[in-house]
């Protein structure tokens, strides 16, 4: 059967490029390996009257543009914030982040008397790369090699930009790029709690601790979502993850699109160099002149596609392309609300990020462990239990708490990730939480548990990293994911990426996607429609 | 001493506790109130953004008590509604609430308001503005009371998508065959309580009256009863955001009761308000029938759209433009609409343009960054009311979110 446009993998990426694409006219198919769409954006019922967001667990990231031009509201997606969060340090004490301005204040003074204008100060140097980052999001990232006329105005506009910050921002900009995090933070802050609270966000899915070079941007990246203009809020997708993606499959498909699950991709179908069509696993073949690819780079390329089909460059880029999963994730049914002992009765901000946590040093050897090829003895934890505010997700007065886990290595230094050894690494991190919620452990009804091994046989992401290879300087804008290749194309023709591994990356964002959908629609010369969002 | 010499007290100044202010007060955390009609009403509790999502995904009450409310009551109630509304009353059932407006002998629109039929010959008559020397003018000569019970009800808006699932653990059954605009006479912590399934949302949501001694008790039990379910008391802007998006319009913002006007060229009739469905011919005189049914299939002079705005501000207060240049109209309400994530807003468009002429429209936002002033030119799409109504709304027996 022959398509206008096929897309392998039905990931928010791949049917945020399929919306773009049908929306314009194009007769398009997403093709999906599992029996259900989403990719790392599911809602799953694993245990009766729970739903588990499976993978990704909070959104904040996933551009506004888009939620408005694919209608996805009309499709059910709701996205509602939650407004604080807390560190437990093991002495008792704790750091409650809170959304309102005055109480943050008088937390931070009660931790630090210091921290309170610290903390203005830190704000203020994150929102003012924010701010410049932002507008590159929805943007092609330009070739800084090539003449094209598009390039070259894209990168005076990037040029300008930064000239306009002037030296002394300029010299900023680019430490904060390539700094760490546990140095960008003690510019600012002294409470060690404060520190850790917010230093998480620097070393979220990636394979570098809060000392290494790079992970200030990390944070960055974590910060540039926003709910409702609230740059930096996080929120929950009402009905877990998985209503983002099924928001846009079912726009995909009121658009005239159509989703084929249960057979993944076998081989891209390459004639002269030009892609023609996808074979799937199960015999099936599909023929389309524009096949793209929401996998990433390594698995679009070293497992799908035949070598001698790619110029020897490009594949020693993708081979060096680094994946390095070092997350992993509980999913956990509770038969009530867990109590903390450190929180007063009613602690607003249970409804929120909880950590456990004393220092940056605690997340650096949880770090150490994982270079060792363990996982973390003492995890940096992001917990929420989101059935606080969202009432669908689990039966009223029951709760489901969503676990991500800081370090879990993708290859253990001891063993397989096997049964014993996946049951050893939850007890690891239900203990950590126990010695704050004594009774945690016994209000577990049902728990799924996830390492980075796991995360990439279902779900399909390489070593199991989250961001479809690494946030890093190296490995970002016009180097993501390799040299010239930046602007979604591939070295086969009519052979587009739109995963995270290209610009500007991971997290349930879509902006790979709507950009991919850009780039694919003017080669056929067309133009992408953003509506009112433009 | 002469006793009818002694000093009698003055009047007390602003806004009074509401009802349910004790409550209300003990959340309110940016010590925030609004005047509405002489009582302390809630602006913001803690967060307007927090309170309305609350409204779209939980539970939320807010105190409705100072509304203005009317009984009308006699043989001829039903007479007399119909004589004043634009609807026809006699197809309204006892146990039936109806959205109504009602005009003046120009065909301009008085007000509008909830109107409640308790029995063949008992009405309430839910509004924004003082109505009771409008009835009684109009009730002249029926056999018919009409009385002011704006101090003799309290009341509570419950809305949000865990509003029933909150009611059934509070074993109202009755919920269970209400239909939207239904009323039913129930029992809340043994306290008598009229619930109706109506509100100013677009979603799941009840309103329950009840006498005003009995108030703290019902807020108490339903309050306890959402805990489960995420309840949350909110304040107005949280409202004002759900009932932008729910399509609804507000006296005093959208447009101006004939009333009130100075200016003699404000009073609007529902042609030009867009509330058109409400006006029928086909029942006895009313107020201002002549005058509409001559209005009726003429295009008005100016008329109030629903219309969506390219990017994300706000265009509060902005003016609109035909190509940029010529100024056709103005914003009465604006808000980013963050349940739909767009950009809405109601605005005044003089004819021809969002009748015939409907391109090339724009409206001009002022944004302040910082201290500096920047303009925007943004374009204008018209669009129908209303921007936001959840299925859950309407399906009976109510769903549990």
């Amino acid at each position: 059967m022959k398509y206008d446009a096929i897309i392998v993998g039905a990931g928010h990426n791949g049917l945020t490029t399929a919306g773009f694409l049908a929306r314009a006219g194009l007769k398009t198919l997403v093709i999906e390996k599992n029996d259900y769409v989403g990719g790392a954006a599911v809602s799953r019922e694993l245990q009766p009257g729970w739903t588990y967001s499976n993978c990704s667990y909070v959104c904040s990231l996933l551009r506004p543009e888009i939620i408005r031009a694919l209608d996805l509201p009309k499709y059910g997606l709701q996205v509602i914030p939650y407004e604080s969060g807390a560190t437990f340090d093991s002495k008792g004490n704790y750091f409650n982040y809170s959304s309102d301005h005055d109480a943050l204040r008088r937390e931070l003074i009660r931790n630090n008397p210091e921290d309170a204008d610290g903390y203005e100060r830190y704000a203020r140097a994150v929102m003012r790369q924010c701010k410049f980052i932002k507008p590159l999001l929805m943007r092609t990232a330009p070739d800084p090699t090539s003449f094209n006329p598009r390039d070259i105005s894209e990168l005076l506009y990037i040029g300008k930009r930064f000239y306009d910050l002037g030296e002394r921002e300029m010299a900023e900009t680019v430490r904060f790029w390539t700094m760490s995090i546990a140095e960008f933070l003690d510019q600012y802050i002294k409470s060690d709690i404060v520190k850790a609270h917010i230093a998480g966000s620097g070393i979220i899915g990636t394979g570098l601790g809060p000392y290494s070079p790079g992970t200030a941007y990390v944070l960055l990246h974590h910060y540039m979502g926003e709910v409702d203009g609230s740059i930096g809020a996080w929120g929950f997708s009402r009905g877990g993850m998985g209503s983002i993606t099924k928001a846009m499959a079912l726009s995909f498909q009121d658009a005239g699109g159509e989703i084929r699950t249960g057979s993944g991709l076998d081989q891209f179908i390459v004639k002269n160099g030009c892609v023609v069509g996808v074979a799937l696993e199960n015999g099936d073949e599909f023929y389309a002149d524009t096949v793209v690819s929401g996998m990433d780079v390594r698995r679009t390329f070293i497992e799908h596609t035949e070598e001698k089909e790619l110029p020897g460059e490009f594949i020693k880029g993708v081979k060096r392309y680094r994946f390095r999963g070092s997350s992993g994730k509980l999913n956990i049914a509770l038969d009530g609300m867990p109590t903390f002992t450190a929180a007063p009765k009613g602690a607003k901000f249970l409804k929120g990020d909880l950590h456990f946590l004393d220092d940056m040093a605690e997340i650096e050897r949880a770090y150490d462990d994982w270079k060792e090829g363990r996982w973390s003895a003492s995890p940096y934890v992001d917990f929420l239990i989101p059935t606080q505010i969202d009432p669908t997700m689990a039966p009223p007065g029951k709760h489901y708490a969503t676990i991500f886990v800081q370090y879990a290595p993708y290859e253990l230094a001891d063993g397989e990730w096997d049964d014993a050894n996946r049951e050893a690494f939850a007890k690891t991190v239900i203990d950590k939480i126990s010695r704050h919620s004594p009774d945690f452990a016994d209000l577990i009804v049902h728990k799924e548990v996830r390492s980075p091994a796991d995360i990439e046989r279902e779900v399909g992401l390489t070593e199991g990293n989250i961001f479809q290879g690494e946030l890093t300087f190296d490995q970002l804008l016009f180097n993501r994911p390799v040299p010239g290749y930046a602007q979604y194309r591939s070295p086969i023709k009519g052979l587009y990426m739109c995963g995270s591994s290209s610009h500007p990356g991971g997290g349930v964002m879509g902006a790979p996607g709507a950009n991919a959908a850009r780039e694919v629609l003017l080669d056929l010369g067309k133009k992408i429609d953003l509506g009112a969002a433009a | 001493m002469n006793k009818a010499l002694t000093p009698r007290p003055q009047m007390p100044m602003g806004a009074l506790p509401a009802p349910f202010h004790k409550r209300i007060a003990a959340e309110n955390f940016q010590h925030s109130w609004m005047n509405w009609n002489g009582y302390a009403s809630p602006g913001v509790l803690d967060t307007a953004e927090f309170e309305y999502f609350a409204i779209r995904n939980q539970a939320t009450l807010f105190d409705i008590s100072p509304m203005c409310k009317f009984r009308i009551n006699g043989p001829d109630a039903e007479a007399v509604m119909n004589r004043m509304m634009t609807r026809d009353v006699r197809k309204q059932k006892p146990g039936r609430v109806s959205y109504v407006i009602w005009c003046d002998e120009d065909g301009n629109v008085v007000d509008d308001g909830t109107l409640f039929r308790r029995s063949d010959d008992e009405f309430l008559l839910f509004c924004q503005e003082p109505q009771l020397l409008w009835i009684k003018d109009i009730a002249w000569g029926f056999d018919v009371e009409v009385s002011e019970v704006t101090h003799d009800l309290a009341g509570f808006a419950f809305q949000g998508p865990t509003t029933a699932a909150t009611l059934r653990d509070l074993k109202i059954k009755e919920i269970e065959t209400m239909r939207p605009f239904d009323i039913r006479d129930i029992k809340i912590a043994g306290k008598k309580v009229m619930i109706s399934r109506t509100g100013f949302t677009g979603d799941l949501g009840y309103e329950l009256v009840m006498a005003p001694k009995d108030a703290l008790a019902v807020w108490d039990a339903v309050y306890a009863a959402g805990q489960l379910r995420g309840v949350r008391i909110i304040g107005y802007e949280a409202l004002e955001m759900a009932r932008i998006e729910a399509g609804f319009l507000l006296p005093r913002v959208d447009f101006i009761s004939s009333q009130t006007n100075l200016r003699v060229n404000r009073a609007r009739n529902p042609y030009e308000i867009g509330l058109d469905w409400l006006v029928t011919f086909d029942k006895p005189h009313y107020n201002g029938k002549r005058v509409l049914q001559r209005l009726a299939g003429v295009a008005p002079k100016r008329k109030l759209f629903a219309i969506e705005i390219s990017r994300d501000k706000a265009a509060h207060h902005a003016l609109v433009y035909h190509r940029k240049t010529r100024e056709v109209g103005f914003v009465t309400s604006a808000l980013w609409s963050a349940t739909t994530k767009r950009n809405i807003a109601y605005a005044w468009l003089e004819a021809p343009f969002g009748q015939e002429v409907k391109d090339d429209l724009w409206v001009e936002i002022y944004l302040q960054r910082e201290i500096e002033w920047q303009r925007r030119m943004e374009r204008v799409m018209i669009v129908e009311r209303p921007f936001f109504v959840h299925p859950r709304r309407t399906v009976t027996p109510p769903l549990n979110f």
